[in-house]
C-alpha cells in the first residue's frame, strides 16, 4: 500500500513536461544566503544590473545619433552634447555661462530648501505636539499641498512681483508641504514609552519636544528634506519660466524656443545629475545621523 | 518614611464609538510603604497597567485621589488631606521611575547616555552624571557596554539598561510594567534576582506588574490580585519567599517550597476562577 503510493509519486513527477520541470526550477524557493532574510521582497544588490542599464542607454543612444538614424535637430550625439557643455561653461549660452546658470539655480533651490526646512521643521514639530497650531495649519496645507505649483504661479507673481522673490517663493511653497507633512508624521511615529519615561525622569515639556520628539522625528524629518529637494527640482523649471535671465531652467526654455537641442539636454542631464547626487548625499546623512532606522 | 496612597479610586474610560464606557479601575484602595515590593498579577485587562499609569500620574483618576510623600519630614502634611501624608499626585515626576517592557531607550544616544539621560535633564554636570550613570551600569552587569548603542544590545540587555537608568535618577518609587515579559526563562530569573537585590539594597517602593504567578510569588512582599470588569484588588497576600531566596540563591529550592506550591496554587485558582467569570459574561 504504502509501496505503491510512493511509487505513483515518482512516476507523477517523472511524467511531468520537461518545459514545466525546466520552470519549476527557476521558480523553486532556495535558502536565503546568510546575512539576508528569507522571503526578504528584492532581496540582492542591483547596482551593477544599474550600470549595464545605464551603459546600454547611452551606448544605444551613441550608435543611433552616430550612425545618422536620428537628425540632431531631435537628438542630438552625446559626443556633441559633451562638447557643448564644454561651450557652455566657456561661451555660454543666452548672455550667460553655465557655471553663471548654474549658481543661479543653486542660489534659489538651497535658498528655498533652507527656509523650507527652518520654517517647516518647527511647523510640523508644532502641529504634531499642539492641538491649537494642528487646527490652524491643518486645513491651510492639506488645500494647498495638491496643488500644482504652475496653478499658484500667477498669484504669487501678482503678490510678489517678477523678480526673484517670486521665484524663491514659489520653490519655497512646494518644498514647504512634503517638509511639514513628513515631519508630523515622524512626530506620530515617535515612540509613547519613550516620552512617558522622560517625564518620569523629570522632563518637562519643552525637554520632551526638543529632547526626544525631535530626535525622534529625524528620520522621517531627513526623508521629508530629501522629497523636498526632488520638488524643487521639478519646480524650478515653472520658477524660471517668469523674466529669469539666468538659470538652468532659464537656459533649457530658451534653447527649446530657438530649438538648440544640444543645450536641452544639457541641461537636463545637469540637472538630473546634481539631483541625483544630492540625493545620494541626502542617504549618506541618513544612514549617519539616523543608524537606528529600520533596527528595533 | 515614604509611603503612597491610593484613596477610593475609580477610573472610567470613556466609550469608545459605539461601545459603553469601560470601568477599568472601581474604589482601589491601596498603601504602599518604604520597602514594601508590592506585585500585581490579574487576567489581562483588569487594569494592572491602569494602576500603575495613575500611580505614576499618566492618567489622572475619575474618582479619588492618590498621595505620595515622606511622614518623617517634619510640617508634613504639606497639602491638607485629612489624615494623609505628603503630596498629591497630580502628574508625573522624577520620584517616580518606570520602565516598561520594551521600546523605552533612545536609540539615538549610546547606553551611558541613555543611563544618564534623567540627571541631564535635572542638569547634573557631566562628570557626576556619568559616575552616578556608571556605577549603575556596573550594578546591572553592563560596564562593558557604555559606548554601544542600544539597538545593538540583546532584549535582557536593553532591559537591564532601563532598569540602571530609572536607578540613576534616584526615585523613591519604582515602578515596572511587566518588565521581563518579553524576555527568555534564563535571562529573567537573572533579572528577577538582580531586581531583589536592588531592592534589598535601597529598599525603594516597588510596583512590579507581571503575568507570571511564580515570579510573583518569588519577588512580592505584598502580592495584589485583581479581577476585571471592573477592575478591583480581590486578595492581598503578604509574602516573604524573597526573603527565603535572597538568603539560599536558589530560585529552584524556593519554588519547590511546599508553601510556595499551595501558594500558587490558591493563586492560579483564583485567577481562572476569573476567567471563566469573564468567558460566562
Ligand atoms: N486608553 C484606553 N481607552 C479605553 N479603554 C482602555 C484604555 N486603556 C485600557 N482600557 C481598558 O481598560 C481595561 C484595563 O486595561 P489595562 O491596560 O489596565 O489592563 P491590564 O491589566 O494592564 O491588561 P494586560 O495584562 O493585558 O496588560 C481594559 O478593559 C481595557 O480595554
Ligand atoms: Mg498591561
Amino acid at each position: 500500500m504504502t509501496n505503491s503510493v510512493s511509487n505513483s509519486a515518482t512516476d507523477a513527477k517523472d511524467s511531468s513536461p520537461p518545459l514545466s520541470r525546466f520552470l519549476a526550477r527557476f521558480l523553486k524557493q532556495k535558502a536565503a544566503p546568510s546575512g539576508s532574510y528569507y522571503g526578504e521582497p528584492g532581496a540582492g544588490d542591483s547596482r551593477l544590473i544599474a550600470i549595464v542599464t545605464v551603459a546600454c542607454i547611452i551606448g544605444l543612444w551613441t550608435f543611433v545619433t552616430e550612425a545618422g538614424l536620428i537628425k540632431p535637430l531631435f537628438l542630438p550625439s552625446p559626443l556633441d552634447v559633451i562638447a557643448r557643455i564644454g561651450d557652455l561653461f566657456q561661451d555660454g549660452f543666452s548672455g550667460a555661462t553655465l557655471t553663471q546658470h548654474m549658481a543661479a539655480s543653486f542660489g534659489r533651490i538651497f535658498g528655498s530648501f533652507f527656509l523650507a526646512c527652518i520654517t517647516g521643521i518647527p511647523l510640523g514639530i508644532a502641529i504634531g505636539c499642539s492641538r491649537v497650531v494642528r487646527g490652524i495649519f491643518d486645513p491651510i496645507i492639506e488645500f494647498y499641498r495638491p496643488l500644482p505649483p504652475l496653478a499658484y504661479l500667477p498669484l504669487v507673481i501678482i503678490w510678489m512681483g517678477i523678480d526673484e522673490s517670486s521665484k524663491i517663493m514659489l520653490i519655497y511653497l512646494a518644498m514647504l508641504s512634503p517638509i511639514v507633512i513628513s515631519t508630523r508624521a515622524g512626530v506620530g511615529a515617535v515612540r509613547i514609552e519613550q516620552i512617558q519615561v522622560a517625564y518620569s525622569m523629570g522632563a518637562n515639556s519643552w525637554q520632551v519636544v526638543s529632547q526626544i520628539i525631535t530626535r525622534g522625528a529625524l528620520p522621517d524629518i531627513l526623508t521629508g528634506m530629501r522629497i523636498a529637494i526632488g520638488f524643487g527640482w521639478t519646480t524650478l523649471v515653472a520658477a524660471e519660466m517668469v523674466a529669469a535671465e539666468r538659470g538652468i531652467g532659464f537656459m533649457v526654455l530658451n534653447a527649446s524656443e530657438f530649438l538648440v537641442t544640444d543645450v536641452v539636454i544639457a541641461g537636463i542631464l545637469i540637472i538630473g545629475v546634481i539631483a541625483f547626487g544630492f540625493d545620494m548625499l541626502m542617504r549618506y546623512l541618513e544612514t549617519k545621523f539616523v543608524p537606528w532606522k529600520g533596527k528595533n | 518614611m515614604n509611603r503612597l496612597q491610593i484613596h477610593d479610586v475609580s477610573v472610567v474610560y470613556p466609550a469608545a464609538q459605539g461601545g459603553a464606557p469601560v470601568t477599568a479601575l472601581s474604589d482601589v484602595k491601596l498603601t504602599i510603604n518604604q520597602g514594601d515590593l508590592v506585585v500585581a498579577l490579574g487576567a489581562s485587562g483588569c487594569g494592572k497597567t491602569t494602576l500603575l499609569n495613575l500611580i505614576a500620574g499618566f492618567i489622572s483618576p475619575t474618582d479619588g485621589y492618590l498621595t505620595l510623600g515622606d511622614s518623617n519630614i517634619p510640617g508634613y502634611p504639606r497639602v491638607s488631606l485629612g489624615r494623609d501624608i505628603g503630596d498629591e499626585v497630580t502628574g508625573p515626576g522624577a520620584d517616580r521611575g518606570v520602565v516598561f517592557q520594551k521600546h523605552a531607550l533612545l536609540p539615538w544616544l549610546n547606553v551611558i547616555e541613555n543611563t544618564e539621560f534623567g540627571l541631564k535633564l535635572q542638569g547634573v554636570d557631566k562628570e557626576k552624571r556619568r559616575a552616578r550613570a556608571a556605577e549603575f551600569l556596573k550594578l546591572v552587569g553592563l560596564e562593558d557596554f557604555h559606548n554601544h548603542k542600544t539597538y545593538q544590545l540583546s532584549g535582557g540587555m536593553q532591559q537591564r539598561v532601563g532598569i540602571a537608568r530609572a536607578l540613576t535618577n534616584d526615585p523613591q518609587m519604582l515602578l515596572l510594567d511587566e518588565p521581563l515579559g518579553a524576555l527568555d526563562a534564563l535571562t529573567r530569573e537573572s533579572l528577577q534576582e538582580l531586581l531583589l537585590d536592588v531592592w534589598n539594597e535601597t529598599n525603594k517602593m516597588m510596583f512590579f506588574i507581571t503575568h507570571s504567578v511564580d515570579e510573583a510569588l518569588l519577588l512580592a512582599t505584598r502580592l495584589i490580585v485583581m479581577s476585571p470588569r471592573p477592575g478591583r484588588i480581590t486578595h492581598e497576600f503578604e509574602l516573604d519567599f524573597n526573603r527565603q531566596f535572597l538568603q539560599c540563591r536558589d530560585a529552584r529550592k524556593v519554588k519547590a517550597n511546599p508553601e510556595f506550591i499551595a501558594m500558587k496554587e490558591k493563586v492560579l485558582e483564583i485567577i481562572h476562577g476569573d476567567e471563566e467569570a469573564t468567558e460566562n459574561d
